[in-house]
C-alpha cells in the first residue's frame, strides 16, 4: 500500500495548483480591496458589506435559490417516473433507453440551449418559463440516471418479499422501492442543484438580458466591470450557502438511515 | 387430516423449455413436506407457482378446496422464507418483521405483541431495534422466518433456507425448524437439495428429478424402499446392483438367492438390487454368504468402499509383445524393444482401441535405464470375453475378505462391484430391495 500511496503525489500536486490555489485566491480576492498589488494588500469587509446592504443582490441570490429548487423538484417529480419505466425495461430495451437519455450529453450544453433558444423564440411565455425548460431539460439526466442506478441495483427479491407478505403494487411502491431508492434521489438533487444554482448561460441564453441571476451577476462582475473582488465575494457567499444547503440533504439522507440503525 | 394444498397436473414451460412435466401432488395440513432434488429439478419453481410468483402453463393449484391458480400473491394465506432472506435492509429488525401486519393495518399494540411473540419463537429476544444488515446469517434466517410466521399463514414456503449457512448452524436450525413446525402447528413445505436435511427434518418426502416426481414418501420409506435406482443413489449411500427376480421375495444375483422385501415381478426379470452399506458385513474368511478378493480399500468417513471380487479370474495380468519405437532414448530406432508386461483391465479391451492402448502401454513402458520411453504400435494377444464383463480391477494386493456367502465361481457372468459397508458393525442383516431396472 505504501508504494501506492507514493502515486498519489503527483495528483495531490494538480489538486493544489488546479483547485486549491484558485479558491485560496478567490478567498484572497473577496477580502480584499481593489486595485491591491501583492506587495500592498489592504483586507476589507466592504465587498460583504456591499452585497448585502444593496437588497438587489440578495434578491438575485434569492432568485436563483428559487429556480434552482422548482427546477430540482421538477427534476425528481419528472425523473422518477422516467428512471422507474427505463428501470423495469427488459435488457436490450433498457440500455437503449439508457443510451437515449445520454445521448444529448454528447453534445456541448452551450449548442443546446442555443437550439432551445431558437425553438423558444417565438413562443409567448416568460422568460422566467424559458429558464426552467433550459434547465429542466440540461440536468434532468443526470436526476434519471440516478435515480435508474439505484432502481436496478436494488434487490429484486425484495419486491416479491413485499407481495408475499401481503403488499400489493401500491404497498411496495411506497414502503420498499421509494425508501430504497432515495439515496438515488438524494444523489440526484446534489446534481442538479448545484449546476442549476450557479448556472449563468441559460438565464444568458434563454431569460434575454432582463433574467439575472447570481450566476449572471458574478459572470459580469468578473468580466464587464472587471471588479474581481465584489465577484469573488459573491462567489464565496455563494459557495457558503451550497455547502450548508449540501449539508442539509446529507443530514436528512444520515438521518433516514440512521432511524433503523438507532 | 384434510389435504390443504392440491397440486393438479402442473406444467411450467419457460421460453419452450418444460421445467415442470405435469406435477400432482397433494399436501396435507400440518405436515413438513420436502421437496428434494439436484438443481433444475423443478422444485423451486413448484414453490414460486404455489407462492403465486409464477403462473403454471397448465394445471391448477387447490387450495383450502379453491383454485387459487389466479389469486396474486399478496392475497394467498402463504408465506415465503426466500433463498436469501430477502430482509428489508431499510428496516430494523422489529419493522422487518411487523411488515406484513402494518400492510394489513393491524393495530399498533396488537402489532407489537405479535413482534414480541415472534422474537421469543425464534429466540430473538433484544434485537427489535438492531439493524438487520448487520446480522449473522443464522440471525437473519430467523428474521425472515419471524416475518413470514406473523402473518400466520396457512403454510410456510422454505426455499433453500439453510444454504448460506455453515454446517454447524445449519444443524442447528434444521431442529429450530422442526420445533417451530411442532409450534406453530402448520404446513412447512420446505425445498432443498440437500437429502441429509430433507431426511432429518420431514414428515413427508417428494424427490424430484427433470420436472418429474420420482417419489412421495416418508424418509422411512424414500430411504428403505426407492422407487427406482435414481432415487437409491440421490438418497444416502447405495449399492446397485443387476440382479433377476427368482420369485416373490427372492433375487438372485452372483448366482446365489436372497431374501428380499419385494414382490410382484415377473419370474426371471432383470432388476436392480440396491443395498446399503449398513446392510452388508464383512466377516472372517468361510463365514460369509459371498467371497471375494479385495482389491481397494477407500475409507469414507461414515463408510469404507470396498472393491470386491467376487468371481475369481475375470481380473488378470496379461502379458503383451510391445513393438516399440525407441525413439526418445534409444537412437537405433528399429531395435525391437521388450517393454515390461503391463496390465490392463480386462473389460477396458472390448472398449478399448489401438491407440488407447498404446497410450495405455506408454503409460507403463520404460526401459532398462529406468527411462519412459514412448511406443508406436503395440501388439497384444488378449481378446475381449464374449460375455458382459464388468469392472475388474488392475493390481491385485493379498488382502483376502468375504461377504456372507459361499460364492460359486464357475461363470464368468458376474464379477465385482462397488461395495460401499460398515465393516463388522451389525450381524446379519438380509435388507436387500430391488426394483425394476430402470433399462
Amino acid at each position: 500500500m505504501k508504494s501506492f500511496a507514493r502515486m498519489l503525489y503527483p495528483y495531490l500536486v494538480w489538486i493544489a495548483i488546479m483547485i486549491l490555489a484558485p479558491m485560496l485566491l478567490i478567498v484572497l480576492y473577496a477580502f480584499t480591496k481593489q486595485g491591491n498589488s501583492v506587495l500592498t494588500l489592504q483586507f476589507t469587509l466592504d465587498n460583504f458589506a456591499r452585497f448585502f446592504s444593496d437588497s438587489i443582490f440578495p434578491n438575485v441570490l434569492w432568485r436563483s435559490l428559487k429556480i434552482a429548487l422548482i427546477t430540482t423538484v421538477i427534476c425528481v417529480l419528472l425523473g422518477y417516473p422516467a428512471a422507474y419505466f427505463i428501470a423495469k425495461l427488459d435488457g436490450n430495451r433498457k440500455s437503449v433507453m439508457v443510451l437515449l437519455i445520454t445521448l444529448p450529453m454528447w453534445i456541448n450544453m452551450l449548442v443546446r440551449t442555443y437550439a432551445w433558444r431558437g425553438i423558444l423564440l417565438n413562443f409567448p411565455v416568460s422568460s422566467e418559463f424559458k429558464v426552467f425548460v433550459g434547465m429542466v431539460y440540461n440536468f434532468i439526466p443526470f436526476m434519471i440516471l440516478q435515480i435508474y442506478t439505484s432502481l436496478t441495483k436494488m434487490d429484486q427479491s425484495l419486491l416479491t418479499a413485499a407481495e408475499d407478505l401481503g403488499a400489493n403494487k401500491v404497498q411496495t411502491f411506497l414502503r420498499v422501492t421509494l425508501p430504497l431508492s432515495m439515496p438515488g434521489v438524494i444523489s440526484g438533487i446534489t446534481l442538479v442543484f448545484l449546476p442549476a444554482v450557479s448556472s449563468f448561460f441559460i438565464p444568458k441564453l434563454l431569460g434575454g438580458g432582463d433574467y439575472v441571476l447570481v450566476g449572471n451577476l458574478i459572470e459580469n462582475y468578473f468580466i464587464s466591470t472587471g471588479d474581481w473582488n465584489f465577484g469573488s465575494a459573491i462567489s464565496l457567499i455563494m459557495a457558503v450557502i451550497i455547502m450548508i444547503s449540501m449539508f442539509i440533504t446529507k443530514k436528512v439522507d444520515y438521518e433516514n438511515k440512521g432511524e433503523t440503525r438507532a | 387430516m384434510k389435504k390443504l394444498i392440491q397440486f393438479k397436473n402442473i406444467v411450467k414451460e419457460f421460453d419452450g423449455q418444460i421445467v415442470l412435466k405435469g406435477v400432482n401432488l397433494d399436501i396435507y395440513e400440518n405436515e413438513f413436506v420436502t421437496l428434494l432434488g439436484p438443481s433444475g429439478c423443478g422444485k423451486t419453481t413448484l414453490l414460486r407457482i404455489l407462492g403465486g410468483f409464477l403462473e403454471p402453463t397448465e394445471g391448477k393449484i387447490i387450495f383450502d378446496g379453491q383454485d387459487i391458480s389466479q389469486v396474486p400473491p399478496y392475497k394467498r394465506e402463504i408465506n415465503t422464507v426466500f433463498q436469501k432472506y430477502a430482509l428489508f435492509p431499510h428496516m430494523n429488525v422489529y419493522e422487518n418483521i411487523a411488515f406484513g401486519l402494518k400492510i394489513k393495518k393491524q393495530s399498533k399494540d396488537v402489532i407489537e405483541q405479535k413482534v414480541m411473540r415472534m422474537l421469543s419463537l425464534v429466540g430473538l429476544e433484544g434485537f427489535e431495534k438492531r439493524n438487520v444488515t448487520l446480522l449473522s446469517g443464522g440471525q437473519q434466517q430467523r428474521v425472515a422466518i419471524a416475518r413470514a410466521l406473523v402473518n400466520e399463514p396457512e403454510v410456510l414456503l422454505l426455499d433453500e433456507p439453510l444454504g448460506a449457512l455453515d454446517l454447524k448452524l445449519r444443524k442447528e436450525m434444521q431442529h429450530e425448524l422442526k420445533k417451530i413446525q411442532k409450534e406453530v402447528g402448520i404446513t412447512f413445505i420446505f425445498v432443498t437439495h440437500d437429502q441429509e436435511e430433507a431426511l432429518t427434518m420431514s414428515d413427508k418426502i417428494v424427490v424430484m428429478k427433470d420436472g418429474e416426481i420420482q417419489q412421495i414418501g416418508t424418509p422411512e420409506e424414500i430411504y428403505n424402499e426407492p422407487e427406482n435406482e435414481y432415487v437409491a443413489r440421490f438418497i444416502g449411500e447405495s449399492n446397485i446392483i443387476d440382479g433377476v427376480m427368482k420369485e416373490d421375495y427372492r433375487v438372485m444375483f452372483d448366482d446365489k438367492i436372497y431374501d428380499c422385501v419385494d414382490f410382484g415381478f415377473k419370474k426371471n426379470e432383470n432388476v436392480d438390487i440396491v443395498i446399503r452399506p449398513e446392510d452388508i458385513d464383512i466377516v472372517p474368511r468361510g463365514q460369509g454368504i459371498l467371497n471375494g478378493e479385495v482389491k481397494s480399500l477407500l475409507f469414507k468417513g461414515v463408510h469404507y468402499e470396498i472393491m470386491v471380487q467376487t468371481v475369481s479370474g475375470t481380473a488378470k495380468t496379461v502379458k503383451m509383445h510391445v513393438l516399440a519405437n525407441h525413439d526418445k532414448v534409444n537412437p537405433e530406432a528399429n531395435e525391437k524393444i521388450s517393454a515390461n508386461d503391463f496390465t490392463m483391465d480386462l473389460e477396458d479391451v472390448a472398449e478399448m482401441t489401438d491407440a488407447d492402448v498404446i497410450a495405455r502401454a506408454n503409460a507403463q513402458a520404460w526401459d532398462e535405464e529406468d527411462e519412459f520411453i514412448s511406443l508406436s504400435t503395440v501388439e497384444y494377444d488378449i481378446k475381449p470375453s464374449p460375455a458382459p464383463i464388468r469392472r475388474p480391477s488392475a493390481p491385485p494386493k493379498a488382502l483376502r475378505s468375504r461377504l456372507k456367502s459361499a460364492s460359486s465361481s464357475r461363470s464368468m457372468s458376474r464379477t465385482t462391484s462397488i461395495i460401499s459397508a460398515l465393516p463388522l458393525l451389525t450381524s446379519i442383516k438380509h435388507r436387500m430391495k430391488s426394483k425394476r431396472a430402470s433399462r
